[in-house]
């Protein structure tokens, strides 16, 4: 066979040509569908909680396409594995956007991940709801917040261990933007109840070796230890802890484990006792939860995935369909009015109202003792307000805002 | 005082533990001048095996003492055989064949387990000094370093296996010209140190949550350990994890868990610089 | 220059300017963000293939300077406001980073394997020292460098001397593309030159290099240095395409990309790292949208098996194949002749 230039580059050509309508392939899905962008990370060292939440949008789709949609359309779901990689996001987000064009992004677990996607959704006009638990002072109208913040979770969880434990706090958190913001709050919020934090010291995801870390808390003899450690590594905190017998003399509270349903990798002995404060608890006794779980084991088989954050997801989607629905269409803008009347529906987890100024949500919050690998809740507080974002945010007189504020103290 | 001996057992349990997860590359690379990258792989291979077996049943020491060098020995004699045997003698090659091995096993762990993180409790609980609680298992672990270096120490001085597969290891020909056959040498140095990677990732998976990407915590530190430490396996894993534990424990005490990582780190390049065939190829010369 | 390597040149470049003017009229703005992304990725690549397979030096840490050049730039840019100044200081600040490294370990007469470890333990450290900046007192400037979380927002390119002027993303993939062929036509230039001759005996035969009086420790540092530099370059780039940069770039997990990128495309080749980069890229890219078959799975599996059956990677394969294929039906022995040598020096 005789190859001359011309020939190579024709198949050159040809070749390529291929490959750049196998990369836009993608973009001829189901016309007329009303699209809602699922991006989490399904693989990778956050798929803890990324593939129980891309469950719930599914779970949440399936109902309101079973109850005839939205406008007379159905919902399609549009799935993205940002692999645990926080650049991914970037890119999957500008695909949601721009190629997919879809009308909502649900999506973004770890805070580095949201402020990743966040510019992205705001400069492509998408809207865009981030559903985690997470430090809070996010004031952006393009963005809808329904996780708890620090005023809602450390606000009940400190006074509760402050009464329960003692005054003295030793904090340990995770070293990217949530455990630093975090960490202020919970100085602050131990301030307010006559507490208060002797030292604080972060530690990068990967870090799985705490021996020394316990030698220094001894020695600064805390009265309790809060932990916002947060990952598969920083699991080995709470084994070192428990192994080296410190589970007896020194208790722990927590804003982050359980979130992921943590408290099932740890063995009783290891994680009982701990208090932390959610939203949501699967030991929660009430009819909505118990349809809830229902609902997700007839459609997944198994209740074990369902946690904190998952929940928090499910009902984001079902705030952005009443918000929809109220609005009649599916316009950014349109829907963001609709959203900002202060919109409420009833979730698994209680009563979840969009608060409009912040665009962050007042819910019942719960503060939950770990025992025998459950979630019992010791206390709970009715339509807690996300006071922390309030106090600094207000979008009615800011509507351009697109600020995270950190609280300074 | 009380603290002091806490702290004294701290740096004990970090030296032991470097010396735990290097022992079985150093095995490979002083033994082969293989230079295995898949080791990291080898340990958290180690900690599934023992806690899958631990989860259907096993006794724990059992699983960690007996199951994970096994299962880890059988696949590194499976990886020797299929990749590692044809590469001998090509340095670079291997450790870019190893690289992407460890991306494999990560990629099959993930597909069969998840990613999701697994572990054991420590079957060891605390104990008091004066007013500071010790973690028991952590003597454990110094226990278990303890032996591992001197049984390497005794199979290569000792014995007769040892002495042939220094032999075969310093000339290749020579002792196939006595009638030792080096390639199967070659395969059962690396069988044995990827058990005793096993052996290490078993002990210390009770320490540690496990994900299938825990290797990677583990690789670079017993990289640089053994490297630092030269060709000779026993006292250069055992010199270079004394000088680093103990770098890394004190700093990590001072400051933070990163500035721990990156002082050995730096250590590493600086004693690189000064003695670029590691510290046993200045010092202690003859020793194994 | 022989024949048969200037005619690949033309033939390159043309495929190249096919693709700088056809592309942006063929596809629509999301594949050319995605394929812009791919040429920064293929610039990535011959910083590494230059460094390897013409320098002959295996750094285990080329991800340092990619994510060099994209901090430098993400930084400076936030302090400027403006986009020329830190995008010629990205190129820099890692050229001047390499060139101190290399340095120090060619002065030191470090061998190859030790040289694999401190390249590595230096990204290591890198990522380390980046990872943990997440407090608000490391901070440069304006700009924070927070940890984890990376730089989410900085002034992207924008027209030199006019700060109002922002590149939008077809006039950025121009750009990148523009680099992509200077680049790759520069270092085949660099390498007909005399610099570029003792470059190769080098790593042809270090010792032979030396006895002839030539100072292999320079042109070594100067090799390690130019490879930071297009290392840099690459890095504000891609920190110019996303807007966003984080401690991810300096993973040890992309260095071994950009070392996949390499062997499968072709060592010793500068069209083999190119090709590597945007096929392994293009299947990681398919392999993120479907959940069954892990990537890293798939990437492992084809370093090992290039390295074990194709260790001279797919371009010089593939060229050696077409030399074989052209040459079977005529066989005029002096062309043959020609072409084989071609075939074996072929850059």
């Amino acid at each position: 066979m005789q190859l001359d230039r011309r020939t190579f580059l024709q198949t050159a050509a040809a070749a390529s040509a291929l490959s750049v309508s196998g990369i836009a392939g993608r973009a001829f899905a189901a016309d007329g569908d009303i699209k809602l962008a699922s991006i989490h990370d399904l693989s990778g060292l956050f798929d803890i909680y990324g593939k129980s939440m891309d469950q719930a949008v599914m779970l949440a789709i399936d109902e309101i396409n079973a109850a005839g949609g939205l406008l007379g359309k159905k919902v399609e779901q549009v799935t993205y594995d940002t692999q645990s990689q926080i650049p991914m996001y970037t890119q999957f987000g500008q695909q949601a956007a721009l190629k997919d064009k879809v009308s909502v992004v649900h999506g973004g677990i770890l805070s580095a991940s949201r402020e990743a996607i966040r510019p992205t959704l705001g400069r492509f006009k998408t809207l865009y709801f981030y559903n985690t638990q997470y430090e809070g002072g996010v004031c952006d109208r393009n963005i809808f917040c329904t996780g708890v913040t620090p005023a809602q979770s450390v606000e009940a969880l400190m006074p509760y261990a402050i009464g329960k434990f003692g005054k003295k706090i030793y904090t340990v958190a995770a070293d990217y933007n949530y455990g630093q913001i975090i960490s202020k709050w919970v100085a602050y919020y131990a301030k307010q109840n006559g507490g208060e934090v002797i030292q604080t010291d972060f530690f990068p995801l990967d870090v799985a070796d705490f021996g020394a870390t316990i030698a220094k808390i001894q020695s600064a003899k805390p009265d309790f230890v809060m932990s916002a450690l947060v990952g598969g590594a920083h699991m080995s905190f709470y084994r070192q802890w428990a192994a080296s017998g410190m589970k007896a003399k020194i208790p722990m509270a927590s804003t982050t484990l359980g979130a992921g349903n943590e408290q099932v990798v740890l063995t009783a002995a290891e994680g009982d006792g701990i208090l932390l404060a959610y939203n949501y608890s699967k030991e929660l006794d009430t009819p909505a939860n118990k349809a809830f779980l229902a609902k997700w084991e007839k459609k997944f088989g198994d209740t074990k995935p369902i946690h904190e954050l998952a929940v928090a997801t499910y009902q984001g989607v079902l705030l952005w369909a009443a918000g929809v629905k109220k609005a009649g269409s599916i316009d950014r803008m349109k829907v963001v009015d609709a959203l900002e009347t202060g919109i409420s529906i009833d979730g698994p987890a209680g009563k979840v109202t969009v608060d409009p100024k912040t665009h962050h949500c007042t819910l019942d919050v719960h503060v939950i003792e770990v025992k025998n690998q459950k979630m019992n809740v010791v206390k709970s507080l009715s339509q807690v307000a996300p006071k922390d974002t309030q106090s600094v945010c207000d979008l009615k007189a800011n509507p351009n805002d697109i600020t995270q504020y950190e609280i300074k103290i | 005082m009380d603290f002091v001996a806490v702290i004294i057992l701290e740096v004990l349990y970090a030296i032991a533990s470097l010396a735990l997860i290097s022992a079985g590359l150093a095995v490979v690379f002083g033994m082969m001048r293989v230079i295995n990258l898949a080791h990291g792989e080898f340990l958290m291979l180690g900690g599934y095996a023992a806690i899958v077996s631990v989860r259907a049943g096993l006794n724990i020491y059992v699983a960690m003492l007996v199951v994970a060098p096994l299962v880890v020995g059988i696949i590194g004699l499976i990886i020797e055989r299929c990749v590692i045997q044809f590469l001998y003698g090509r340095m670079l090659d291997t450790m870019l064949a190893t690289w992407g091995l460890s991306l494999l096993l990560t990629g099959v762990v993930t597909m069969i387990f998840g990613n999701t993180t697994t572990g054991i409790s420590t079957p060891i609980g605390g104990f008091a000094i004066g007013s500071y609680q010790a973690s028991g298992y952590n003597i454990f672990i110094m226990l278990a370093g303890i032996a591992v270096i001197a049984v390497i120490f005794t199979v290569l001085k000792t014995t007769r296996l040892g002495l042939i597969a220094r032999g075969a290891m310093q000339s290749a020909d020579m002792a196939s010209g006595l009638g030792h056959n080096p390639k199967r040498i070659y395969m059962v140095t690396f069988t044995l140190g990827a058990a005793l990677s096993g052996l290490a990732g078993g002990i210390l998976a009770p320490l540690t949550g496990l994900t299938p990407t825990s290797g990677g915590l583990y690789v670079s530190k017993a990289f640089i350990t053994v490297i630092s430490g030269g060709a000779a396996v026993v006292t250069g894993t055992v010199s270079s994890s004394a000088l680093f534990g103990t770098l890394t424990q004190l700093t990590m005490l001072l400051s933070t868990p990163v500035w721990g990582d990156v002082a050995m780190l730096f250590a590493a390049i600086v004693l690189l610089r000064l003695l670029p065939r590691g510290i046993t190829g200045r010092f202690f010369r003859r020793q194994v | 220059m022989p024949d048969s390597a200037r005619n690949r040149h033309i033939l390159v470049a043309a495929i190249g300017l096919l693709i700088l003017f056809g592309l942006p009229v063929v596809v629509d703005l999301v594949t050319l963000l995605e394929i812009s992304i791919y040429v920064v990725y293929a610039i990535l690549g011959l910083s590494l293939g230059f460094i390897w397979g013409y320098g002959g030096i295996l750094c285990f840490g080329q991800a340092a300077f990619f994510g060099l050049g994209a901090y430098t730039y993400a930084v400076t840019a936030i302090n400027v406001g403006e986009s020329t100044g830190p995008f010629l200081l990205a190129i820099l600040l890692p050229l001047v980073f390499a060139a101190l490294l290399g340095a120090m370990m060619f002065y030191g007469r470090i061998s190859d394997v030790y040289m694999g470890v401190i390249t590595l333990v230096v990204t290591l450290i890198l990522f380390k020292f980046i990872n943990s900046t997440a407090n608000e007192t490391w901070i440069v400037g304006k700009a924070r460098l927070g940890g984890f979380n990376g730089i989410p927002a900085f002034p992207t390119l924008n027209v030199p001397g006019d700060p109002g002027a922002l590149l939008d993303p077809e006039q950025f993939f121009y750009v990148a593309m523009v680099f992509l062929l200077l680049v790759y036509f520069g270092l085949h230039w660099l390498m007909t030159t005399r610099f570029g001759r003792v470059v190769v005996a080098i790593r042809e035969n270090e010792v032979r290099a030396e006895l002839l009086g030539y100072d292999i420790r320079l042109y070594k540092t100067a090799v390690f240095a130019i490879g930071g530099g297009i290392g840099g370059l690459a890095g504000a780039l891609f920190a110019n395409w996303g807007n966003f940069v984080s401690p991810g770039l300096f993973s040890l997990a992309q260095s071994a990309t950009i070392i996949i990128w390499v062997i499968v495309g072709g060592l010793g080749t500068m069209i083999g790292p190119v090709v590597g980069a945007v096929l392994i890229q293009y299947i990681t890219t398919l392999l993120g949208q479907q959940g069954v078959i892990n990537n890293a799975f798939v990437l492992g599996g084809i370093l090992v098996l290039f390295v074990l059956l194709l260790p001279k990677g797919l371009m010089p394969t593939l060229g050696q194949l077409l030399t074989r294929l052209r040459r079977a039906p005529r066989r005029p022995a002096r062309r043959s002749a020609e072409q084989a040598e071609g075939g074996r020096d072929g850059h």
